[in-house]
């Protein structure tokens, strides 16, 4: 077990790649500080399903169908997974379910939106997914170590994601000129979202959850890993990415127009278009599901 | 009563499995782990749990009636449709 340290003394064991383990003294600030991160993540796991749940009766083919009900599978395991660790830092899964649905508690911007078309399916679970993934990667070298592990289990999940959603996106590119454009509406309307999904651009020395190697990499860093990674992929099927500013620099740094981070912070704070109907759905699924919570905890009481 | 170790090699990484020990009450068992399994510092922490309070489950796979191939990586197959994508964008 760690030595009870001052916050200074801690941070500088977490920044010479100190790891922290369950029931390891650590300052309340960080203990916070975990929290609030890690309950985020695992309420953008449990409302990211339901973007993809809305499509399962839609989807075109049976493989379709099915491969999206594994996905909500994974995520909702996800979910449970994330919970856990967030319990054993001392706040319980019910809290966590009960500050979503009131909506005291944040999930990822890209879930408060609505999918319009079957191209929205497809661009949300290749390229949401491609960016959520370069942060759970990242998540892999976090200084609480409990976290650390379980990111693996989900990145080896999200990998099956992501290659379904690339999948999705070249059958409709390979398809007929209707479903080429359903998949550049897609791309125009998640764009913006998916700028905005690593955060502003706060210098990594300045965020306490980099302070805290919470996270190992700047909101930047990951941004520009994402549009390195898949700009090209991107480009070379003949779609357009809507912003006629994003263009690769000579020092290798990609330049964009600058995203709306009014946009962000209004929808993250519960003001997204599809944000109302989805924690109603949370809370209407809470609700209906509380009898089979009874049922079992008596049960094995 | 028979004892698993479990250790743990390197600060954040996962405890495996070490082996096993026979010791009457939970004092020996820490005292017989901690000299069979961190005597040269080869482990920075240990798991030791009764044997009959784990709970094994062997081939802990779900019948795989239907071909679940949906489910995991090799079950998309990119490669000729991506070509078919890049000829039509003409970025063959």
């Amino acid at each position: 077990m760690l030595e009870r340290m001052g916050d200074d003394e801690f941070r500088a064991y977490l920044q010479e790649g100190g790891q922290v383990e369950v029931g390891d003294p650590m300052p309340e600030d960080y203990r916070k500080a975990l929290i609030k991160f890690i309950e985020m993540h695992g309420n953008s796991e449990l409302m990211g399903v339901l973007p993809e749940r809305e499509w399962i009766l839609r989807a075109p083919t049976l493989q379709r169908k099915l491969a999206l009900t594994a996905k909500v599978q994974d995520e909702v395991g996800h979910g449970q997974l994330i919970y856990r660790v967030v319990e054993d830092l001392g706040k319980p899964r019910d809290a966590c379910f009960d500050d979503l649905i009131a909506g005291k508690t944040k999930f990822h911007n890209v879930f408060h939106y609505p999918t319009k078309t079957w191209g929205d399916v497809g661009v949300i679970a290749w390229l949401v997914d491609a960016a959520a993934i370069i942060s759970q990667k990242a998540l892999l070298k976090c200084s609480y170590a409990p976290y650390a592990r379980i990111m693996k289990k989900i990145c080896w999940e999200e990998s099956f994601h992501i290659l379904h959603g690339r999948d999705v996106v070249l059958a409709m590119m390979t398809g007929t000129d209707e479903q080429r454009e359903l998949v550049q509406e897609a791309l125009d309307r998640w764009w913006g979202p998916l700028m905005q999904f690593h955060g502003n651009r706060i210098p990594a020395e300045d965020d306490p959850m980099y302070q805290w190697r919470i996270k190992s990499q700047a909101n930047e860093e990951a941004r520009q890993q994402f549009l390195d990674g898949y700009v090209d992929q991107i480009w070379e099927l003949g779609l357009t990415v809507p912003d006629p500013e994003l263009r690769k620099d000579e020092d290798g740094v990609w330049h964009y127009t600058e995203p709306d981070w009014d946009e962000l912070k209004w929808v993250v704070t519960g003001h997204g278009p599809a944000t109302e109907r989805r924690l109603g759905l949370r809370r209407a699924s809470r609700e209906e599901t509380a009898w089979v919570r009874r049922a079992v905890l008596a049960d094995a009481a | 009563m028979i004892w698993e170790v479990f250790r743990q090699e390197r600060e954040g990484q996962p405890f495996q499995h070490g082996g096993s020990l026979e010791a009457p009450n939970r004092e020996f068992a820490e005292a017989y782990a901690v000299e069979f399994y961190g005597r040269r510092a080869e482990s920075v922490a240990l798991w030791v749990v009764p044997r009959e309070e784990i709970l094994e489950i062997e081939d802990p796979y779900v019948a795989d009636v239907f071909d679940r191939d949906y489910r995991r990586v090799d079950g998309y197959s990119l490669k000729i449709k991506l070509r078919e994508a890049r000829e039509r964008a003409g970025t063959a």
